[in-house]
């Protein structure tokens, strides 16, 4: 099927003379999946996104009592722009709102906007050089004073002063802010931008209130007392906080959503450690929900047979990968290794051998007997949402074709069966961070690499050092002293451009960029970066999705990369309770919308 | 003894001095910076992160940053936290009451089984009581407080369904069930730590009185006919008591620094797992601030414990 035939069916869809479900069995038939093809229909906007990115909201029986949350890292300060850390953005997202945020199909779901701008209802221009967002009128703050586009003005300054130093500010840098009038505001871009939804959306869009933060607007905004005392506009306000420890609210009685929120006060308490909060929950039903529990799944298994609570899991775009280095770890160029402009790796540079290693990288395994639920295998390094999803790639593992492939390549075995070709050994330094099951799969790549005449020397770094960005250090992740390396990169937004930057040639680490640049495989292709550039430019939903795809099987079928696990959000909730959970967004970015069945 | 005061609290000052420089130098020199998470979310370029270090004073050299803290913490402004952005000085506040509260009333209970046991079996030195106290002891002190906490958790709050075993700092109710729930939440992480100290204080004490009891007044005591329980009390524990109120003055600071382990199995916001969490974000202005009053504190308490000793004991002087 052509894109022409998908945008004619697309269009029949739009005029009404196919059904939804007509399209969706259409696609299936073509080997898309119904996922796939309702993601089609909502991002050319011929479904409403929000009906069902959302799960309806119907409480039965009474409302009331308390919400116990459990994390086991503790949020230490409230104030959005300040959160370094998920667990700071998390809690402050209990009081503060965006304009939007992301559901976790990947479709954006209004909450102080009263609708999502597109080129349909005219809020986002067709040349992508602006976008209208229309503020919802009866929004009040938690101390009664009204909502209005001054606050979004005055988080889009707060945000992007350097004074400030907000963590925020990337989300608000090369566009300019318009108040249209005291409920519309817009936001003008100086180039096409397709990725719109980045200022005013999800975690880093959180709008705080002028008539509270305006005197805080410079060097002592850390003396702002709402830091620790936040005002929002959400479903439930402040009580108290203690730093490193609990945070309490309780319902907003003037909420502007109907019937919401369904409980009277929240809790959220952190500290220790995974493992006792999955036992907090599953075990004992002292707590309602745990974040984030990256436990064994067996574990996890073993919790749940109790049947007080379940475990939910949330695929999101986080993925464990091999990086192989393009550049040589080994030749010292004025003090520094790994140098892309002035070396190549001597083994890698031959597509063989990375070939080779793709096929002994045995992800099935890894998955079933390491990572369980927590990891599925996956051949892609772009996975979610699925309309970014390629479905080109193979995924396989075998040894006797990684011998084939190096044989037939000149690599003969040599001393100690380790193969060898015009004086260089296929003996690498593979290294990660200290993790549990980072070493246990390290150990099945070794194996697998041994059966093929390859010598992985395992190592295993200190994460706090592996990755810090201290220059000084040489065992940081983004240095890559080494010839492979192996962790796990989040994809924090629905789109995926700012997580596929990491393969253009102009973010290269290097020394001149303090080793910050995020190509740190530092691997160069001139068709990637060339689709790349269209990408950032090009407004056609459908034809950015295809370019994405593209980008994912350059960069893999090169094998420079090789994606292992997917790694997909995992919490744990008692039976009765109704969370709605994103993977592209904080976990608390509908608590609005969370309720008990009776 | 006021001159001998002086030149104790003059010598002090160098080895404070001192003790920060290290504290400093080894901090500074660690890997790691508070923003490290920053580094692996790609929606934050990285001129965000070198912005906030340079706003922090982080990339300054290290004499610049130590005499800064030095000067500010001189004029009692403690610096504030990197991670969260309020005065040090209040976080620690905050974990105060909590801390004293539970590791107070560890210790407490040390005290409680310590001395009565001790005592008693080293009157009836290699009776059965004294046999069965000192396997007992050394369970006690062989076994960690990880291990012992966990097995608790296990038994009365998992297998039992008795006790609570997240700690809450605010709790809901109020009046005697306030009471009743403060008590059974504290139950567990008190008994753990204080079994614990409890153990090693039992043999402490039990060599303290035997040393004691064979002394000749003792048996001119008995002698005079003075009821053996008077003996034991008023001739023996009182002059037995000495080095271990000497022992129990220099764990006084351990009071303030929490229990690390201990805090962070039962979720109790103290100032233990304040530090923990402080190193694990290298949030360094919390670890600073907390091992140097730390340091501070075990200083004053040596003194404290020297001048507790010549008051229990009138032949030592100061000179």
């Amino acid at each position: 099927m052509t894109e022409d035939d998908l945008r004619h069916l697309i269009g029949r869809v739009k005029r009404g003379d196919l059904s939804r479900r007509g399209f969706v069995r259409r696609m299936a038939a073509l080997g898309l999946t119904a996922p796939m093809a309702t993601q089609l229909l909502a991002v050319t906007g011929a479904a409403p996104a929000a009906a069902q990115s959302v799960p309806a909201y119907r409480p039965t029986g009474r409302r009331g009592g308390a919400l116990r949350i459990l994390y086991w890292q503790a949020s230490t300060l409230l104030n959005p722009h300040f959160a370094v850390g998920t667990t700071n953005q998390d809690s402050s997202r209990v009081f503060y709102e965006p304009l939007a945020g992301w559901a976790t199909d990947g479709t954006l779901h209004p909450i102080l906007a009263e609708r999502i701008p597109s080129v349909e209802n005219g809020d986002l221009a067709a040349d992508g050089r602006s976008v209208t967002w229309r503020l919802k009128r009866n929004v009040r703050w938690h101390d009664g004073q009204q909502f209005t586009a001054d606050d979004c003005i005055f988080t889009f300054e707060f945000a992007r002063n350097p004074q400030v130093g907000s963590v925020s500010s990337g989300s608000y840098m090369d566009m300019e802010i318009r108040k249209l009038d005291d409920f519309t505001i817009r936001l003008d871009f100086p180039r096409p931008t397709p990725f719109w939804a980045d200022a005013f959306v999800g975690p880093s869009g959180q709008i705080i209130p002028r008539h509270l933060f305006g005197n805080f607007n410079g060097p002592n905004s850390r003396d702002a007392p709402t830091n620790l005392r936040p005002v929002g506009t959400s479903a439930y306000r402040f009580v108290s906080f203690a730093p490193g420890d609990t945070l309490r609210a309780e319902a907003n009685p003037n909420y502007y959503l109907e019937g919401r929120p369904f409980f009277d006060t929240v809790e959220v308490k952190g500290g220790g450690d995974a493992v006792s909060a999955a036992r907090a929950v599953l075990q004992t039903a002292d707590f309602d929900y745990a974040w984030n529990l990256q436990v064994e799944d067996e574990i996890l298994l073993r919790l749940e047979a109790a049947n007080r609570g379940r475990v939910n899991i949330i695929e999101g775009g986080n993925i464990e990968f091999i990086q192989l280095n393009a550049a040589d770890p080994n030749r010292e160029i004025d003090g520094d290794r790994s140098v892309a402009a002035q070396t190549q790796h001597p083994a890698f540079r031959d597509p063989a051998v990375r070939q080779a290693m793709a096929l002994l990288v045995d992800r099935e395994s890894v998955s079933r007997f390491i990572y369980g639920r927590g990891g599925p295998a996956t051949p892609n390094f772009l996975n979610n949402p699925p309309r970014f999803r390629s479905s080109n790639l193979p995924m396989e593992f075998n040894v006797a074709r990684a011998n084939e492939v190096l044989d037939r390549a000149g690599w003969a075995r040599g001393q100690g069966g380790i193969r060898q070709k015009d004086g260089v050994r296929l003996r690498f330094v593979f290294q990660t961070s200290v993790n549990a099951p980072r070493q246990r799969t390290q150990q099945i790549i070794r194996q697998a690499c041994q059966r093929a005449g390859i010598e992985l020397e395992l190592k295993a770094v200190t994460p706090s050092v592996f990755f810090s960005s201290d220059v000084a250090n040489p065992d940081t992740f983004t240095k890559f002293w080494a010839d492979m390396q192996m962790y796990t990169t989040t994809m924090s937004q629905a789109d995926p451009q700012r997580f596929m930057n990491q393969y253009v040639s102009w973010e290269i680490a290097s020394r001149a960029n303090s080793w910050q640049g995020r190509n740190i495989v530092r691997w160069r292709n001139e068709e990637y970066d060339r689709v790349f550039r269209e990408a950032e430019s090009e407004l056609d939903t459908v034809k950015r999705a295809a370019l994405f795809i593209r980008m994912n099987d350059l960069i893999c079928g090169s094998h420079h990369i090789i994606p292992v696990v997917s790694r997909p959000l995992v919490s744990a909730s008692l039976n009765n309770l109704r969370p709605v959970l994103s993977a592209w967004d904080s976990t608390m970015w509908m608590l609005s919308d969370w309720w008990r069945e009776a | 003894m006021t001159q001998y005061l002086i030149r104790r609290l003059l010598i002090a000052i160098p080895s404070i001095l001192g003790i920060s420089v290290i504290l400093f130098a080894v901090l500074a020199l660690a890997p790691g910076d508070p923003f490290e998470e920053l580094a692996t979310n790609p929606a934050i370029p990285p001129e965000v992160r070198q912005n906030l270090r340079a706003s922090l004073g982080l990339d300054d050299p290290i004499h610049v940053r130590y005499f800064a803290w030095l000067t500010s913490m001189l004029r009692g402004d403690w610096g504030f936290s990197f991670v969260s952005r309020i005065p040090v000085d209040d976080l620690i506040l905050q974990r105060l009451p909590t801390t004293i509260a539970v590791i107070g009333a560890s210790q407490v209970l040390a005290i409680c089984i310590a001395i009565p046991i001790g005592v008693f079996a080293a009157t009836r030195p290699y009776s059965i009581f004294d046999q069965i106290a000192n396997t007992l002891a050394f369970v006690g002190f062989s076994l960690p407080t990880f291990f012992t906490g966990l097995l608790l958790i296990l038994l009365f709050s998992i297998h039992l369904d008795w006790l609570p075993f997240v700690y809450r700092t605010q709790l809901d109710s109020t009046g005697w069930q306030w009471w009743w729930d403060q008590v059974r939440q504290s139950i567990m992480p008190v008994t753990v730590l204080g079994l614990f100290q409890g153990a090693a204080l039992v043999r402490f004490v039990r060599s303290a009185v035997l040393d004691v009891i064979r002394l000749d007044y003792v048996t001119t005591a008995r002698a005079k006919g003075i009821p053996e329980s008077a003996v034991t009390l008023r001739h023996i524990v009182r002059n037995a008591m000495i080095p271990v109120v000497t022992l129990l003055a220099l764990q006084m600071p351990a009071v303030f620094g929490g229990a690390i382990v201990t805090e962070q199995i039962f979720r109790v916001p103290g100032i233990g797992s304040l530090l923990i969490s402080a190193v694990l974000a290298n949030d360094t202005p919390v670890i600073m601030a907390v091992t140097f009053v730390f340091a501070c504190l075990v200083i004053l308490f040596n003194l404290i414990a020297d001048i507790l000793y010549g008051w229990l004991d009138p032949r030592i002087s100061y000179r």
